[in-house]
């Protein structure tokens, strides 16, 4: 299979030990499927048995966000909602990492509209945008690989001294 | 009797002064009406036996935009019993934007009507729990209006704070 | 974070919450709360907020709160023209987007007076019925998720998957489609298509039966759905119930048998009718349907002859986009249509078609003019949604999500 069959009989093989960690940390990617709209089916279909997010080590998605390191926004957000999805990313512990899924959660896409929010990043700071209204499920997988090459690269250092956000109480209507 | 003409029939006999005019596009036919009449004529067109609409399809708004009689309230009910489809209309001003709440009558035109009175911003009489549906209760303006801009207007919904 | 306070709850839903229930508890346990569920939440099938005042476990009173997905559907359809307004209607109710667009294409039809040839009508038909049966397994499988039967998920989406190949090959997407269009279907079907189609069909009774293998039989599922959420014939047409829910609870209206449009009349199918109106039975209709479904596919597939799939009026229909290409007119004819629109006559239609939720009606008034002056639409999960607190009053707090999960509520087509 993988490492195991490389490692018959006593071995040892050396590595840095950030690499090890790192290894670990971006194939156990916990998403919070913040799913809005219809997005969040094609987000359903890449758990599904065809696609399979399960092969990238993210099957585990978690409807609390305190569980979660991955925060996946799959549809439209409206002015409304908008406040509720900043909440619940204020919740996430740090370090965590925000997928813009499908055009409008990018860009407000076809709804130039008066209760769309034009692109979530007005309001959230997001690490990877996917194209597709909305993106096919095999485009949301490699979405999550850029998430794991992009959590490859960091090191322990990077997250030391972070500043803690401000969590504002939002009113809840 | 054709179905459209006993429906003429019976609401011409038993409103004399609601001030009917029928009129039928692609073979659907409309009711317009004197919108004091409307919680009558509804409750009658429910409760007649030979009629029963029973389902209340869809309750909206048309606005005129430069007319008189600015907005027009449209109902869709449907009776399952004959197969029917009526659709009834009334006017109502700008300046006295209010007609009488259905909601008595199918309990569905509870929402239908707070969808009418957030979007276009008519009120209605006796309505149980008359407020905002879909947009937020601060928000000071009604988005199908027709000198409502489809991009709204900025600022009157706020973003949370990066 | 923080605790919900009644300064987080809108003064007017509090009033609204705090009024005097008529559901009354023998020997109460007088522990009041008020539980706030959603908008992220997920049994509540995406942005649906509820307001629930619990005593002790018991749902006494209970406010939906609406409005997370309002897009501004009607103001948009207001500004753009008729073709132009397809692809949003793919977004309405995004379990079935297929049968979105054809009850937007029959309701502008209506309006402007166009017939449509009979290959094409069969074609819609096909694909609207097997939009709901996509509709339905996913409505099914996340339904028993939200009861705890996780299997049956994967496998009704295993099922659902087919479908999307489906339209893979008919058009293209496997999601959004926008498939049909004014007057017609985007491009004829493939024999490849219809030969996925029939193998599906022939498939899908003994896939679904392998799942309900996994329902019919649970004691958890049965019993957690037996008798809840109950509401009665008179009180479901009051309601404004349409499609399976209405069924569920004991009247037989269909649309595509009390107002057949497209070729319904033709083909042979029956409709489940359960009695009960429990949350069981809204169950028991959602997998009839599918098998009465795939019954009027396979007639489709039988009836389909070759021909034309567009009707032939250069004026209001769009040319395939090789003649435009290609042929003078037809450009002339694509530059007219996308510029100035089809310009139906004055008036104003309703029509509604029998959607895998519901009724799904379009009111389009028109001014002569390119884009529709008001377009309101009718969305089944709206009016579903709206009785909930009468389904949950005096029921457990697990039971709602099982209630909301059986009248399969999608939020892109309530919220607009």
């Amino acid at each position: 299979m993988g490492l195991e069959a490389k490692l018959n009989g006593d071995g040892f093989f050396v590595t840095k030990i950030e690499a090890i960690i790192n290894w670990a940390r971006k194939n156990s990617v916990y998403p919070m499927p913040m799913g809005i709209s219809c997005c969040a089916i094609e987000m359903m279909a890449s758990a599904d048995p065809k696609y399979d997010i399960a092969r990238f080590g993210s099957e585990v998605m978690r409807f609390t966000p305190r569980q979660c390191d991955l925060m996946i926004v799959a549809g439209t957000v409206t002015y409304k909602m908008s406040h509720v999805v900043k909440k619940i990313y204020d919740q996430m512990p740090d370090p965590k990492w925000v997928i813009a899924m499908g055009a409008c959660t990018s860009t407000g896409g076809m709804y130039r509209s008066y209760s769309v929010v034009q692109g979530i990043d007005q309001f959230l700071p997001v690490d990877v945008y996917v194209a597709g209204c909305p993106p096919r499920p095999d485009n949301l997988l490699n979405a999550l690989i850029h998430i794991q090459d992009k959590i490859g690269k960091t090191r322990p250092k990077d997250f030391q001294n972070l500043k803690l956000p401000e969590l504002n109480v939002i009113q809840n209507n | 009797m054709e179905l459209k003409e006993l429906i003429q029939q019976k609401l011409k006999d038993n409103f004399t002064e609601a001030s009917f005019e029928f009129s039928e596009f692609r073979n659907e036919l409309s009711v317009k009406l004197n919108k004091k009449y409307i919680l009558q004529v509804c409750k009658f067109l429910k409760e007649n036996s030979d009629l029963e609409f029973l389902l209340c399809e869809d309750i909206t708004a048309v606005d005129w935009a430069t007319r008189k009689n600015r907005f027009t309230v449209v109902y869709h009910i449907f009776s399952i019993k004959n197969n029917f489809r009526l659709v009834l209309k009334s006017d109502v001003d700008e300046s006295e934007s209010i007609i009488d709440s259905v909601s008595s009558v199918w309990k569905t035109s509870d929402w239908q009507e707070r969808e009418c009175y957030d979007m276009y911003g008519i009120r209605f009489n006796n309505h149980p729990d008359l407020r905002r549906i879909y947009m937020p209760e601060e928000f000071e303006y009604h988005p199908l209006r027709k000198d409502f801009p489809l991009m709204g207007i900025p600022g009157s919904l706020p973003l949370p704070k990066k | 974070m923080d605790r919900l306070t009644k300064d987080n709850i809108q003064p007017k839903i509090l009033q609204k919450l705090l009024e005097d229930s008529d559901i009354t508890i023998e020997d109460a346990l007088e522990n009041e709360m008020i539980l706030n569920m959603g908008p992220q939440h997920p049994a509540t099938h995406g942005v649906l907020r509820l307001l629930l005042r619990l005593d002790g476990e018991t749902v006494i009173n209970c406010v939906p709160d609406v409005g997370y997905l309002h897009r501004g559907y009607e103001k948009m359809a207001e500004n753009m023209s008729y073709y132009e307004f397809i692809p949003h209607t793919d977004r309405l109710d995004y379990l079935s987007p297929i049968a979105n667009n054809v009850a937007w294409v029959l309701a502008v039809e209506k309006l402007a007076g166009i017939e449509v040839p009979v290959r094409a009508q069969y074609i819609r038909m096909m694909i609207a019925e097997l939009a709901r049966i996509a509709s339905h397994l996913v409505a099914i499988g996340s339904f028993a998720m939200d009861v705890g039967a996780l299997t049956v998920f994967l496998w009704t989406l295993r099922e659902r998957e087919k479908i999307m190949d489906v339209w893979d090959i008919l058009c293209g997407a496997r999601f959004t489609n926008s498939y049909t269009r004014i007057g017609g279907v985007a491009n004829d079907a493939q024999p490849e298509a219809l030969a996925l189609v029939k193998k599906f069909i022939n498939e899908i009774d003994d896939n679904l039966s392998e799942c309900e293998s996994l329902l019919n039989t649970n004691r958890i599922f049965i019993e957690r759905l037996d008798g809840v959420g109950r509401i009665s014939k008179e009180d479901a047409l009051s309601y404004g119930y349409t499609g399976p829910n209405l069924r569920a609870s004991g009247v037989e209206f269909d649309l595509r048998r009390a107002t057949p449009y497209l070729q319904y009349d033709k083909v042979d199918f029956k409709i489940p009718v359960y009695q009960e109106g429990d949350a069981l039975a809204r169950y028991f209709v959602r997998a009839d349907e599918v098998r009465e479904s795939a019954k009027i596919v396979k007639q489709c597939l039988q009836l389909m002859q070759p021909g034309e799939i567009k009707a032939n009026l250069p004026k209001s229909i769009l040319p395939q986009k090789v003649e435009v290409y290609s042929k003078m007119e037809e450009l002339i004819h694509d530059f007219m249509i996308v510029n100035f629109g089809i310009n139906p006559p004055v008036g104003e239609v309703y029509h509604a078609i029998e959607g895998s939720k519901g009724e799904l009606g379009f009111y389009i008034v028109s001014k002569g003019e390119g884009h529709p002056w008001k377009c309101k639409i009718r969305s089944p999960s709206f009016i579903h949604i709206q009785s909930l607190p009468h389904l949950v009053k005096g029921h457990m707090v697990s039971d709602v999500v099982a209630i909301i999960g059986s009248i399969d509520p999608i939020m892109g087509e309530a919220d607009k």
